[in-house]
């Protein structure tokens, strides 16, 4: 492989230089890189790397129970911290089972450096014995992969591999290493900086957009934020709060920017899109100015896209400009990191006087208040059945709204998303995107191991959490305290409610039955199960939950089958096209 | 409507793949796509025919540049440009149709490149429509194989890509 890569040399380095194995070099490459866990799988492939990685301990290793989940609890570790996310596995299965955990992070952005042994130099191509195109199956779900062909590369090909991952917009990045490459040697050099000609992404807005988006900001009767995953990546949540504030406009975040914005604030309305608010979405439909910051205009943000905010001029701040006008036309796009498109706005903001027309945000604020009356989010919680809804309502309540929360996918994601109030952001992690089934129970281990010290939940469904279970074996080996709670419909819920709605109640293959004991086989994997049955079980499970700080708890909630996530938005319905309860 | 498309990217194992993989995955349309090493050998030029709405050539311009090894793109169709295609056609020649091809060709500047007591062998360069007519001229029946190149395109004018 010929490198695009330009390094600069540090003058003083060359002495420092000494001849490495390649499995050091990826070694030290990684000490280097400042990295403190690497969650993974061995394998043939990888055996040299084992090997060194057992010589030392800067770099800890997090052994997983299937490599989907070594890159899930990498992907979560970078939600929480902000920092790249970095597993290993072997080749073959190894990175064929990583798949869905790479795609799970393409989807959302989230910044990886995935390592994948690959056979010897010499056998690629020849249907070796575990062997797989990785780099050609990955290509389509990362942002960028590499296959080493030359142990010389290998030092400068991780460095730019964790440069593409954390700049621009994030992404896995995947670097595969043949075998022979990690047990060849060559002079470590390290290099300090990557300067690609072809990849150099757009920090710094245009100046004139910026002012003219300020100036139809300030100007708009009725203006709406919308705010995405890209205002949590760029920690840019101080700044957004600062404008905003001061603009005195409402905001509502989407499923991925959630904490973006404090969810106590009267300005936040809550989720928008398919199972946002009613507030919210009728926000959006109404306004005469949108402004999305780092939000990429989903399909399941927008809802029919010919009838999203009719009425709206829209300012798009995005760092990726293939997000901007790819669903919906804007009238003022801005290539930019948006933390610093957001600090020059406050700028211009603070040099203008009477920004704003206080008369017609005062009407604004009227409507809005009257949609909020609406109290979309309502349920009833009798003394028979648990409502799921009841559940994440407590769970926020018991830890003070401070824990991170991680789930999986279905209807108590939703449920987490609109009734776990997040006042900041990085206490979320959820696969928005993709999707994927499985994700929570590992991800909830890369976030534990990220903040030690903090309540990590895991909010899971009985079918979720089969898809990944195997790592409560990983949770005792590691004595990660994490707190499960498995919203138990015995359905696979979300799937059950569009049959309800959509399919004539038809529920084709939704019913899970032959469940295991959950409580059970908690304790087979060494931890502690909890079951609540009734309503008046709920507080009592959670706070025995609570008080076992240092104990993983699985807290099987046996909750009402048939309850559905609302409000909802159908496909190819308008955002103002609501099914309330 | 048709573009055409100029890239400069790294001459690198894999980087043609991307492209391709590119277009497929998002559902753009390829008409024809040629690539080799520009006089810089570390960077390739690809130039891609395609068709779609306004809307979808930004994109396919925006998500190519997105693509980490792609260096520069231009959408060559915006501005005044020339585009280029070779062909190498085979055709049966024998009696009277051996002067007949003989003239055509001549009259679509082409080149006869190698011969038999039953075939030429022509090259010919132009734009695609150019070529098209050129196979058009002649019967059906006596056309053996054809080869196309693929347009190759550069702007009018001092200024490079
Ligand atoms: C069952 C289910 C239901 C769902 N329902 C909903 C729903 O009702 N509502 C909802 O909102 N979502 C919902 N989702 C999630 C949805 O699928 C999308 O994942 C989500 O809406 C995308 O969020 P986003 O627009 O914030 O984009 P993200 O995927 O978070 O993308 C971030 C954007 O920010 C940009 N960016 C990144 N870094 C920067 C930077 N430094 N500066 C500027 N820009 C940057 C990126 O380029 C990108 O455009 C649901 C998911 C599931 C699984
Ligand atoms: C890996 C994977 N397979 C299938 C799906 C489709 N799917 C979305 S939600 C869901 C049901 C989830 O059931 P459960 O975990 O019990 O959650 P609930 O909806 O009941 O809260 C399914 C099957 C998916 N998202 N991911
Ligand atoms: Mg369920």
């Amino acid at each position: 492989m010929t490198s695009p890569t330009t390094t600069e040399q540090r003058p003083t380095a060359q002495h420092q230089e000494e001849e490495l194995t390649g499995a050091e070099i990826v070694v030290r490459a990684l000490r280097d890189e400042g990295v403190e866990y690497l969650y993974g799988y061995p394998g043939g492939a990888v055996l040299y790397i084992y090997d060194e990685l057992f010589k030392q301990d800067a770099v800890k290793h997090i052994l997983v129970r299937h490599e989907q989940a070594a890159v899930h609890a990498a992907d979560a570790y970078a939600r929480i911290t902000g920092k790249v996310g970095v597993a290993l596995v072997t080749s073959g299965p190894g990175a064929t089972n990583a798949v869905t955990g790479i795609a799970t992070a393409y989807m959302d952005s989230i910044p990886l450096v995935v390592i994948t042994g690959q056979v010897p130099v010499a056998l690629i191509g020849n249907d070796a014995f575990q062997e797989v195109d990785t780099v050609g199956i990955t290509r389509p779900c990362t942002k960028h992969n590499f296959l080493v062909k030359d142990v010389r590369d290998l030092a400068s090909t991780l460095k730019t591999a964790f440069h593409l991952a954390a700049t621009g917009r994030p992404g896995p990045v995947l670097v595969d290493i043949p075998k022979d490459i990690t047990g060849h040697k060559t002079l470590y050099h390290y290099p300090e900086k990557v300067s690609l000609r072809s990849y150099k992404p757009t920090v710094k807005g245009h100046p004139g957009q910026v002012r003219k988006a300020m100036q139809m900001i300030a100007g708009a009767q009725r203006p709406m934020f919308y705010t995405g995953g890209g205002v949590i990546l760029a920690n840019g949540a101080e700044e957004l709060v600062k404008l905003v504030r001061r603009l005195g406009a409402p905001v509502t975040n989407t499923f991925m920017g959630l904490g973006g914005y404090p969810a106590s604030d009267r300005q936040f309305l809550g989720m928008l899109g398919m199972h946002g608010t009613y507030e919210a979405n009728m926000a959006v439909q109404n306004c005469d100015v949108l402004v999305a910051i780092g939000a990429r205009f989903d399909d399941r943000v927008t809802g029919n896209i010919a009838k999203f905010a009719p009425h709206a001029k829209i300012v798009h701040v995005d760092i990726d400009p293939s997000s901007i006008s790819k669903n919906v036309r804007v009238d003022i796009p801005i290539v930019g990191d948006l933390r610093q498109v957001l600090a020059e706005m406050n700028q211009i903001l603070a040099e203008m006087d009477h920004p704003t027309d206080a008369r017609a945000l005062a009407a604004w604020w009227a409507q809005i208040e009257d949609w909020r009356k609406r109290d979309c989010l309502h349920y009833i919680q009798n003394d028979e059945v648990i409502k799921p809804q009841f559940v994440i309502q407590k769970l926020y309540e018991l830890t003070g709204g401070d824990a991170v929360v991680t789930t999986d996918v279905g209807q108590h994601q939703m449920w987490a998303a609109q009734f776990y109030g997040f006042d900041r952001p990085r206490r979320w992690a959820s696969s928005g995107g993709l999707g994927t089934m499985g994700y929570g129970l590992p991800a909830a281990m890369g976030a534990q191991l990220a903040e030690p010290d903090s309540t990590v939940l895991c909010v899971t469904g009985e079918g979720s959490i089969q898809m990944n279970i195997q790592e409560l074996s990983t949770c005792l080996q590691y004595r990660l305290p994490i707190k499960i709670a498995c919203l138990n419909n015995h359905y696979l819920g979300m799937v059950r409610q569009w049959q309800e709605f959509f399919y004539g109640s038809r529920y084709a293959m939704s019913y899970v039955d032959a469940l295991p004991d959950f409580v059970k086989l908690a304790e087979a994997f060494g931890h502690v199960g909890l079951r609540a049955d009734k309503p008046a079980d709920v507080e009592p499970v959670i706070r025995e939950a609570l008080r076992l700080k240092d104990r993983l708890v699985f807290m099987d909630f046996q909750v009402d089958p048939v309850e559905n996530v609302y409000p909802m938005v159908p496909a190819g319905a308008a955002l103002s096209e609501m099914i309330l309860v | 409507m048709r573009h055409i498309i100029s890239i400069l990217l790294e001459n690198e194992a894999g980087a043609l793949s991307r492209v391709a993989g590119l277009f497929s995955a998002r559902g753009y349309n390829i008409e024809a796509m040629t690539v080799a090493p520009t006089h810089d050998a570390s960077i390739s030029r690809m130039t891609v025919a395609t068709r779609g709405s306004e809307e979808v050539m930004e994109q396919v311009l925006k998500q190519l540049n997105k693509l980490v090894e792609v260096i520069r793109v231009q959408d060559l169709s915006d501005g005044p440009h020339i585009e280029r295609e070779l062909m190498l056609i085979k055709v049966h020649a024998v009696g009277p149709d051996r002067e007949e091809v003989k003239r055509l060709a001549d009259i679509f500047r082409g080149r006869i490149i190698d011969v038999t007591d039953r075939s030429y062998t022509m090259e010919l360069t132009g734009t695609g429509e150019k070529l098209d007519a050129f196979i058009h001229a002649l019967d059906p029946g006596m056309v053996i194989e054809v080869v196309r190149s693929g347009a190759s395109a550069i702007s009018r004018g001092a200024k490079g890509i």
